[in-house]
């Protein structure tokens, strides 16, 4: 079947061990994390992963089912990247020198939106934001160059629905809690 | 007014108390002592059954479980002890059975440091339980009981497991204890919306072939009645799963037998006939279903359950039905209109004859001198007026259990269905007749499996408890070896079996015990075993190589039933 990848995210209580009843749910299927993002949320007292994984409709849909069966899972959601805003930021540590040699590394920071992070003699530190392809990119045009170190973070992402999902569930269940 | 402090133990005794435990399974050692120590005091509120091994323990839970609705209540020590009711938690999680195991822990500060009697309670657990949390400090003990008996009990339920450090157990604290009705993250019954509800009426109203599969979810949902109603009022034929097995009488007109692979001949053929199949809080098991592919595929499908996690993940549902199933059902009840399928029900009624002709007349009344297990169940059964309990092991005498033992009333059967434990059924006996002792309990066994937690005799003579023990021993661990006999070429690599006198073992744990070979032998013996309420072994000599027909091989398509 055709794979996708989707973006899943869970907004869980802030509980120990957490990570580990999510993640088993994909490996019990063989399923690769692609990236994973854990944090608080801007919710107080809710933790939020941002997951992404390649896999097909059906098996997403079970997987998130799973996830939001855990007792300490708040909700589960699972996108396509054409429904949310995603970004991820990447870091690259380059010989101070070879910027100094000529202009080309400059002209790539321009060129990617990147910049310059830390300059110090010996080395330096440039910071790019944007999507996986637009990241590696950015690499093998500076690798030319030598790149001495490269790191990239997972994905993180916001949805395009206008009604923010995970408050009106808690707000519903506030209510419920009184009675 | 200032309350006196008592100590965590103290906590979870009155926690217990509030929460209506009555019986606790279970077996000290270092971790759990303080607890041991303040149930000491408490013995006269609770009673505690004191196993042979912690597996029995869980086991024994869950029996009393099964018969009573309640939640099973187990308590160890750490390290081996943890890992010991490791079997029995799968188990329960698997067979959506609540239960609540408190396994004590190494002081807190000794964590993570390998300690004697340490490990990772919770993260072996994790993905065989509800919930699983480790307790740190005694004044958490009120509030994660009470969340781990909601939780346990709640929607679908299952086991949990608290993971209690020594130092809570000790430690004092200000005792006040407000049960837990709500947790922000889980919401154990979905809402039932009224729109599927109506799809499925309207579903099984304008059905010609209606066909129900009842699952355990109507035995949990205490649905019983509303199930009768519904199948009454629209003339729907039903059978069971294997959990759902007791959910109706057994003489039942619409009760029409067993699915999946050692099922009814009819009931799998007509699975691939019907035009509307109402699943009513089962699962869609590969040993129900075998091959996906070819399941009921001209049929629509209406899915009851309460457990959304298991709408379309083995078989796809037309309509969904959430909820719990004793409201769900009689919803979709109101709106159907009475109806009769007279000739579509009868016509299962050949199938029944196939296969009582080749398969059950010889097995329950055999015309050879050798005994059939067939023949043991169903004599029990009869014996017992069709009222009894009945408890399995797994292998051969599960499946001939399920098949021939009969039901009058709910909550009768108690077998490991999901994981297919072998060593589950004397424990689960004994946690059975506890939970309900004015019943007679019986057991049917394996000469193998009986073997892997036969040292709970010792808790039967400890107890005194009446359970009747049928050990069907054919020297063979029987349903592997007839998987040998069928798919691998008669090469019986490791399936037969040197046994001790059962009779004699039972004796030295102070059980009153025959064995039998002869059909009137064991008239005779059964007679001997149900005239009193006392335990009882009956070892049974039974032909070596029965089968247990028909059969569905592994893979194959529901409707490919093998009669011989
Ligand atoms: C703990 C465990 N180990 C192994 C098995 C595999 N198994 C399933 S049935 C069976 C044979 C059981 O033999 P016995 O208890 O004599 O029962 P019979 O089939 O002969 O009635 C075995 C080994 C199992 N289900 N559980
Ligand atoms: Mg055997």
């Amino acid at each position: 079947m055709e794979k996708t990848l989707y973006t899943v995210i869970v907004f869980s209580e802030n509980r120990p061990g957490l990570l580990n009843q999510v993640s088993i749910i994909f490996s019990r299927r063989q399923l690769n994390i692609e990236s994973l993002t854990v944090s608080a949320s801007s919710i107080e007292g809710v933790h939020k992963f941002t997951i992404t994984v390649y896999t097909d409709e059906e098996e997403i849909d079970k997987v998130v089912k799973q996830i939001e069966k855990r007792i300490d899972v708040l909700k589960a959601y699972y996108y396509t990247d054409d429904e949310v805003i995603y970004q991820e930021v990447a870091l690259y540590k380059v010989d101070t020198e070879s910027i100094l040699e000529s202009d080309e590394i400059e002209q790539l920071v321009r060129k990617y939106n990147a910049r310059f992070l830390e300059i110090t003699r010996t080395f330096s530190v440039i910071e790019m934001t944007g999507h996986t392809d637009e990241i590696k990119e950015l690499y093998y045009a500076l690798d030319k160059f030598g790149v001495k170190q490269y790191v990239r973070s997972g994905r993180i992402a916001i949805t395009k629905s206008t009604s923010e999902l995970l408050s009106k569930f808690l707000s519903e269940r506030e209510e419920e809690a009184k009675g | 007014m200032s309350q006196s402090q008592i100590s965590g133990s103290q906590a979870l005794m009155r926690a217990f108390v509030a929460e209506g435990v009555e019986t606790i399974f279970g077996y000290p050692g270092g971790a759990i002592m303080p607890v041991y120590d303040a149930l000491y005091d408490f013995h006269d509120k609770m009673r505690h059954i004191l196993v042979r091994h912690e597996q029995g323990a869980v086991h024994a839970a869950q029996g009393y479980s099964r018969v009573t609705g309640k939640t099973g209540v187990v308590i160890v020590t750490s390290g081996p002890a943890a890992t010991n009711v490791i079997t029995g938690v799968a188990d329960a999680m698997i067979d959506s059975t609540p239960m609540v195991v408190v396994c004590g822990q190494v002081v807190a500060s000794l964590l993570a440091t390998d300690a004697f009697q340490e490990t990772d309670v919770v993260g072996i657990t994790q993905p065989i339980t509800k919930w699983s949390y480790q307790i740190r400090s005694a004044a958490e003990i009120p509030w994660a009981v009470a969340r781990a008996f909601y939780i346990a009990r709640e929607g679908r339920p299952g086991p949990v497991v608290l993971d209690l450090t020594k130092n809570a157990q000790i430690e004092l604290m200000n005792f006040h204890y407000e049960p837990c009705t709500f947790i922000r993250s889980f919401i154990p019954t979905p809402p039932i919306d009224e729109q599927t509800v109506s799809d499925a009426a309207a579903l099984i109203n304008q059905a010609k072939k209606p066909f129900a599969l009842v699952g355990q979810g109507v035995i949990l949902g205490n649905a019983e009645d509303e199930l009768l109603a519904m199948l009454e009022k629209a003339q729907i034929p039903a059978a069971w799963t294997l959990l759902g097995l007791s959910a109706m009488p057994t003489d039942h007109p619409l009760n029409k037998g067993m699915l999946g692979m050692h099922g009814n001949y009819g009931c799998n053929i007509k699975t691939n006939e019907c035009d509307v199949l109402i699943a009513i809080g089962m699962r869609f098991d590969d040993r129900v279903t075998s091959k996906l592919a070819t399941y009921a595929k001209q049929a629509k499908i209406i899915h009851f359950d309460i457990d959304i996690a298991e709408i379309n993940k083995n078989v796809k549902a037309d309509v969904a039905v959430l909820g719990n199933s004793k409201e769900t059902i009689a919803a979709v009840t109101k709106q159907l209109q009475p109806a009769r399928h007279d000739e579509w029900i009868s016509s299962f009624d050949s199938y029944a004859k196939i296969e009582y002709d080749e398969v059950i007349k010889e097995e329950v009344d055999p015309s050879t001198p050798d005994i059939k297990m067939g023949e043991v169940i169903s004599k029990v059964s009869e014996a017992t007026g069709h009222k009894a309990i009945c408890v399995t092991d797994v292998g051969q005498n599960q499946m001939m259990g399920a098949r021939y033992f009969k039901f009058s009333q709910t909550r009768s059967m108690v077998t490991s269905g999901g994981l297919g434990t072998m060593g589950f059924g004397l424990p689960a006996a004994i946690g059975a007749k506890i939970g309900a002792p004015h019943r007679t309990v019986c057991l049917f066994c394996g000469d193998g499996g009986i073997q892997m937690t036969i040292q709970e005799l010792g808790t039967i003579l400890q107890e005194n408890i009446g359970v009747k023990i049928i050990v069907l021993n054919n020297h063979f661990l029987g349903m592997v070896r007839q998987w040998q006999e069928m798919f691998f070429d008669e090469r019986y690599s490791f399936t037969n079996m040197k046994n001790p006198d059962f009779v004699a073992v039972a004796k030295a744990y102070g059980i009153n015990g025959k064995c039998v070979s002869t059909h009137e032998e064991l008239d005779h013996a059964i007679a001997e075993m149900v005239s009193n309420d006392d335990p009882y072994l009956l070892e049974v000599r039974i032909e070596p190589k029965g089968m247990v027909l028909p059969m569905v091989p592994a893979g194959a398509d529901i409707t490919d039933v093998r009669l011989k």
